[in-house]
């Protein structure tokens, strides 16, 4: 398997990353040689093993479904990159 | 003074040779004269340190004497820190100011430790190096044209240097221990689960793990009674009685069973490494520990296995910085999508951008049996190989690196080189298991040498005793750079 440079582009976009086409270059270059270690996995035999999600298998913890935080709104705001009478302002998305 | 143990400023401290703010201050010159070589600290605030110190002090004077109160520390720019620049080492978090602490900070505080900063890092800790910072590389103290290692590079150059007497650091594939073997200090990567990942910012959830890093391991078993603990906010937290990570320090070695596994003797293991690990062996064994062989049949698969499931995970994770709520926002921008793509590929750094492809592509759709899946499956075989393992021993010893640090520029331009450099530590992440590095030599020209020690799930104390009976009949660990006394 070797990485086309439209496949670059493809998860570049997918991943919400600008990349130039110099950029996507090398990314090809470096991405195929990093594939290429990872291809590794593919020699083992791993029919009926299950798969390890977690380091340790134990089941998420649950709690009851309350408001355990205040309201810190205004603390948050202040590091935000534009904001308006509480609200995080983002270029106008829908019509 | 900069050479004394935790235990040792703890007893000057209570007995009032030295005050919170006085010996803070020593700390805070230190750092005033050695960090513009070094860069081992991306933030420094002289007045929030010795507001802290005057806390401890205060607190003291009141009747307060726990072990910790007045001891200063430096934290790893991963951990959140109410009103403190937290920059992750990237240019997104640049601007970052902070607003709540990360578990691990809260709970340095309410021992009475003072900040004495943020450490440098490689960005969002991925980087054995840390060349990949945003804020410049790293100088390893014992030679400035070595790499200190990576990601937690700036804690372990600054504990090498004396420039604190302990830091925090993450352990994801390695850094926490890759870093303290190429600078010569002690390192700790406890279980997974042990310490709160809360206020830490995310790279990769399911291996990420707090722990100290420190000159001696008797000092990390001090800093893990204080940072270890359950916690709430963290839904993969532990819910595990309290420990004593001090309580088995003074056992003798005679009658530990450790193991040597042979895949960590095999090829790529430098010659000047083997020689000082099979140093620190015979030091084990003249103090009464037995050797057994142990194999890790799919160790040589974890380095594959990591840059498939830690890349995924960080794809994921750093989907969050998106220009909306903090950090970087790209200067002008035509529509949303616009908005996130040159925020991100101006917040980003060459390495970051790299796993967050890797990461993104494995999850895609098409490819998620052959890449994820499959990288699932060989983790749970690589866990079960140290299961068997300590079957036949209480721990297991090895190289931490294959080598000792390499130049500055070396390994940059080629990622799977740089990847290679894990390829003892990587493994442990995978398996939940603690793992600690201790330094056990120099190289012909004068760098350090770790040696590391893995146990069993939840054998921190364990660890600790073997690795402080070894520093108990050894110096290495005492030593500072020529030039930096």
């Amino acid at each position: 398997m070797a990485l086309t440079h439209q496949d670059v582009l493809h998860i570049a976009r997918l991943a919400r990353l600008r990349v130039s086409a110099e950029e996507a270059e090398t990314a090809q270059t470096q991405l195929n040689s990093i594939f290429g270690l990872i291809e590794q996995m593919q020699a083992i035999n791993t029919q009926d093993i299950e798969p390890m999600s977690h380091a340790l298998d134990v089941a998420q913890r649950l709690r009851e479904d309350k408001v355990t935080e205040s309201d810190q709104r205004n603390k948050f705001q202040t590091i935000a990159p534009a904001v308006e009478n509480g609200l995080y302002l983002v270029p106008k998305v829908i019509e | 003074m900069i050479n004394s143990s935790l235990k040792a400023l703890s007893a000057m401290l209570a007995d009032k040779k030295i005050s919170a703010v006085e010996l803070a201050a020593q700390y805070l010159d230190r750092i005033d004269a050695l960090n513009p070589r070094l860069n081992a600290f991306i933030t420094v605030d002289r007045e929030k340190t010795l507001a802290e110190a005057r806390t401890a002090d205060t607190r003291r004077a009141a009747g307060e004497d726990s072990n910790m109160l007045g001891i200063p520390i430096a934290h790893k720019d991963i951990f959140c820190t109410d009103g403190w620049l937290t920059t992750c080492g990237s240019k997104m978090l640049g601007n970052f100011v902070a607003p709540y602490d990360a578990t691990v900070i809260s709970k340095f505080k309410q021992a009475g430790m003072v900040s004495l900063g943020k450490t440098n890092m490689d960005e969002f800790a991925m980087g054995s190096s840390n060349e990949t910072s945003y804020f410049g590389a790293v100088k390893n103290p014992w030679d400035e044209k070595a790499v200190p290692g990576g990601s937690s590079g700036g804690s372990a150059a600054a504990v090498a240097a004396r420039l604190a007497p302990a830091a925090t650091g993450t352990d994801t594939g390695g850094s926490i221990r890759q870093p303290a073997a190429l600078c010569g200090i002690s390192g700790l990567k406890p279980t997974y689960g042990i310490c709160s990942r809360y206020g830490m910012i995310a790279f990769a959830s399911s291996l990420d793990q707090a722990g100290p890093m420190a000159p001696s391991s008797e000092d990390c078993a001090l800093l893990m009674n204080v940072m270890a603990g359950f916690d709430a906010r963290d839904s993969t937290s532990l819910e595990r009685e309290k420990e004593d990570y001090t309580r088995d320090l003074e056992k003798p070695l005679a009658g530990l069973k450790i193991g040597l596994p042979k895949e960590f003797f095999a090829e790529g293991l430098s010659a000047e490494v083997a020689q000082k690990i099979d140093g620190a062996i015979a030091e084990c064994k003249k103090l009464g520990a037995q050797m057994v062989e142990v194999s890790l049949p799919n160790m040589g698969l974890s380095v594959p296995v990591y840059y498939v499931l830690a890349p995924a995970e960080a794809s994921s994770n750093l989907s969050r910085f998106d220009g909306v709520r903090y950090g970087h926002r790209t200067a002008e921008y035509r529509d949303l999508l616009d908005m996130y793509e040159k925020t991100r590929a101006e917040g980003f750094g060459a390495e970051v951008k790299r796993r967050i492809m890797i990461g993104t592509y494995v999850l895609s759709h098409g490819y998620y049996d052959a890449y994820y899946l499959q990288a699932q499956k060989i983790r749970r075989l690589i866990a079960a190989d140290f299961a068997a393992a300590f079957k036949q021993c209480d721990v297991i010893l090895g190289p931490t690196s294959p080598t000792p640090a390499f130049n500055a520029g070396e390994k940059a331009s080629d990622p799977v080189a740089m990847y290679l450099s894990d390829i003892y530590t990587i493994a442990v992440n995978l398996a939940g298991l603690p793992g600690m590095s201790i330094p056990c030599g120099f190289s012909n020209d004068g760098r350090p040498i770790g040696v590391q020690l893995i146990g069993d799930l939840f054998s921190e104390a364990r660890l600790l005793n073997a690795a402080h009976q070894y520093q108990l009949n050894t110096d290495w660990h005492t030593r500072i750079p020529e030039g930096l006394k």
